[in-house]
């Protein structure tokens, strides 16, 4: 039964797919009426509008171009056409550095804030006013400040990074269970021990969540963070092509920036089921 | 004076309160609080929902601490938690990350830092065998029943070798079958280890069952000892023979008494008599100075 389910869910998928990609390519195909009447320079610069088409893309022209990319991902013919592996590079980077900078801030800053009720209510103005800050908001003060495009935008991976682990964080570490910690007390566990042994693992699956959520919007601003700041990564890209008007390859982008985006969510997915644990 | 004469732990005078939500009179729970209990004994504390049973035990533990009065433990006034106190709590607090015989390492290693863990796993696993888990040992605590999840517990608290093991209603939460013969199991392990118990039940089979002495503790707030009941049955009765007893029913029946009517009527008993909180009244139930009679107890039966 549980196999049939999923040959039934894959089966749907297909047509699920294939009707997609069918109404999109009958939706841009081009009527077939002559260009007559008009001047011939014309249509040649508003290409398959003339014709009474569509300037989108076919999903069978984005399909040649998406194998392109997989084909040839890295190559380099300078600043303004690098390959999309390559401008992918750049945003995973970006996003891994910010990222990991706001775990070696936020778990520890977390802990302190959900061991103490001092901290938690000294912290909490702070959170919850910085919290629902766009990152990009940030951008122009870490450029004045950090002069840097590249440096920047890995600033602003980290601060949208930083409040939901931070407050994942606190709140596991805050929710640890009476009991848990009762234990530990009555064997005179010290300090370390109880974080380390005790709380850190009681802790991790609600950790884990946060990291995972932090990853998810870091991925999400990357793009818009990169468009900003131009130069390199898959937000400048996706910007380039644009101003290039070759929609094909914004769909493109658009792809792979959600396969990336699923990859690097299903990775924090099985961290975080390494730590879970049954109660 | 023998050493085992003296109490290994001395209850004196405590009373706890919690302040009150709205900043009025603090809400005092019990007061005037004096037990002793001696080496090797088994005690038992009974009482209603919210007389502040488990606050005691965690005053006990050094988890909370009393409003006034201080409790004597071997010469010394608890300032917190010790080893010298293994707490078995109600809802087992197994660390579900780790495996049986792994929660029962966590506590063998913090009583003794510098075993080798060969040493300690080797320790460990005698609790487990001891408490027959062996063959489960590497399970989580998911993947062990309810009974099976106590039975670390104890394992846990036992294995550190304690002076005082304090059970805060450990079988409560379990079927009456488990129930039985995880008493019959813990019966026979405090037996053979003359080991130390306060445990508090509102369980009164329970209580004759395994209890030397049994405090009676009325309802709360201003909760006081009642009364100390000394079981009157021969210390090697068993679930199966104990109610054959001639002293069960006269022994039941003056707790049940006391939980149906008398622990409400406290206050009324304090007034009238001459009630000391220091030295409260020992009573020993047996067939021949029961009030009750036999009529009441064969109706019981």
């Amino acid at each position: 039964m549980q196999q049939s389910l999923r040959v039934r869910a894959l089966v749907l998928s297909v047509v699920l797919f294939v009707v997609f990609a069918g109404a999109w390519h009958f939706a841009v195909q081009t009527g077939g009426a002559s260009d007559a009447g008009i001047d011939p320079e014309y249509a040649k610069l508003i290409g398959a509008t003339a014709k009474g088409g569509s300037a989108m893309p076919g999903p069978l022209e984005v399909g040649a171009e998406l194998w392109k990319h997989v084909t040839d991902p890295f190559y380099d013919k300078g600043p303004n056409d690098k390959g999309v592996g390559i401008q992918l590079g750049y945003s995973i980077m970006r996003v891994g550095l910010g990222f990991l900078m706001a775990c070696v801030i936020a778990i520890p800053l977390g802990f302190l804030i959900g061991m103490s009720e001092l901290f938690y209510k000294a912290f909490d103005p702070f959170i919850q006013i910085m919290k629902p800050v766009s990152p990009l908001a940030w951008m122009p003060l870490a450029l004045y400040t950090l002069k840097d495009s590249n440096v920047s935008s890995v600033f602003v991976i980290f601060i949208c990074s930083i409040w939901p682990m931070l407050i994942n964080t606190a709140f596991g570490v805050a929710g640890v269970r009476r009991d848990w910690i009762n234990v530990a007390k009555t064997l005179e566990v010290g300090r370390m021990r109880m974080a380390f042994a005790v709380i850190l693992p009681a802790a991790a699956p609600t950790i884990m969540t946060g990291m995972r959520i932090s990853m998810g919007i870091a991925w999400l601003v990357i793009v818009a963070a990169e468009m900003l700041v131009g130069g390199t990564g898959i937000g400048y890209f996706v910007w380039n092509e644009w101003n290039n008007l070759s929609i094909t390859n914004v769909i493109a982008a658009i792809f792979f920036i959600g396969l990336i985006g699923m990859v690097l969510d299903q990775i924090l997915a099985q961290l975080t089921r390494l730590v879970t644990y049954a109660e | 004076m023998a050493e085992t004469d003296k109490p290994l732990i001395r209850i004196e005078g405590i009373k706890k309160s919690f302040p009150s939500p709205e900043g009025g009179e603090p809400l005092g729970v019990f007061e005037d609080i004096w037990a002793n209990v001696m080496p090797g004994d088994f005690v038992c504390l009974i009482g209603h929902s919210g007389c502040g049973k488990t606050t005691l035990l965690n005053i006990l533990a050094g988890l909370d601490k009393p409003t006034a009065g201080n409790i004597i433990v071997g010469g010394e006034e608890i300032v917190g938690p010790s080893v010298d106190r293994a707490v078995v709590f109600q809802g087992h607090a197994l660390m579900p990350w780790m495996s049986a015989i792994d929660n029962i390492c966590f506590a063998v290693r913090s009583k003794w830092p510098d075993w080798s863990s060969a040493k300690i796993r080797e320790h460990a696993q005698k609790y487990i065998d001891l408490v027959r888990l062996s063959g489960s040992e590497n399970r989580k605590p998911a993947q062990l029943s309810g009974g099976m999840k106590q039975r670390v517990g104890i394992a846990r608290a036992m294995s550190i070798e304690p002076k005082t093991m304090l059970l805060d209603e450990p079988f409560s939460a379990l079927d009456a079958l488990t129930r039985g013969s995880l008493q019959d199991e813990l019966l026979q392990i405090c037996t053979a280890t003359t080991q130390t118990v306060f445990m508090i039940t509102h369980d009164i089979d329970e209580a004759i069952l395994l209890a030397d002495r049994i405090i009676l503790m009325t309802n709360g707030p201003h909760a006081h000892i009642c009364e100390i009941v000394e079981n009157s049955l021969p210390r090697d009765r068993t679930r199966h023979n104990m109610h054959h007893h001639e002293n069960y029913y006269p022994l039941r029946n003056h707790l049940i008494e006391f939980l149906v009517n008398r622990s409400a009527q406290f206050e009324a008993e304090l007034a009238a008599e001459t009630y000391d909180p220091r030295n409260p009244p020992m009573v020993r139930p047996t067939a021949e100075n029961s009030d009750e009679g036999a009529p009441r107890a064969a109706l019981a039966q």
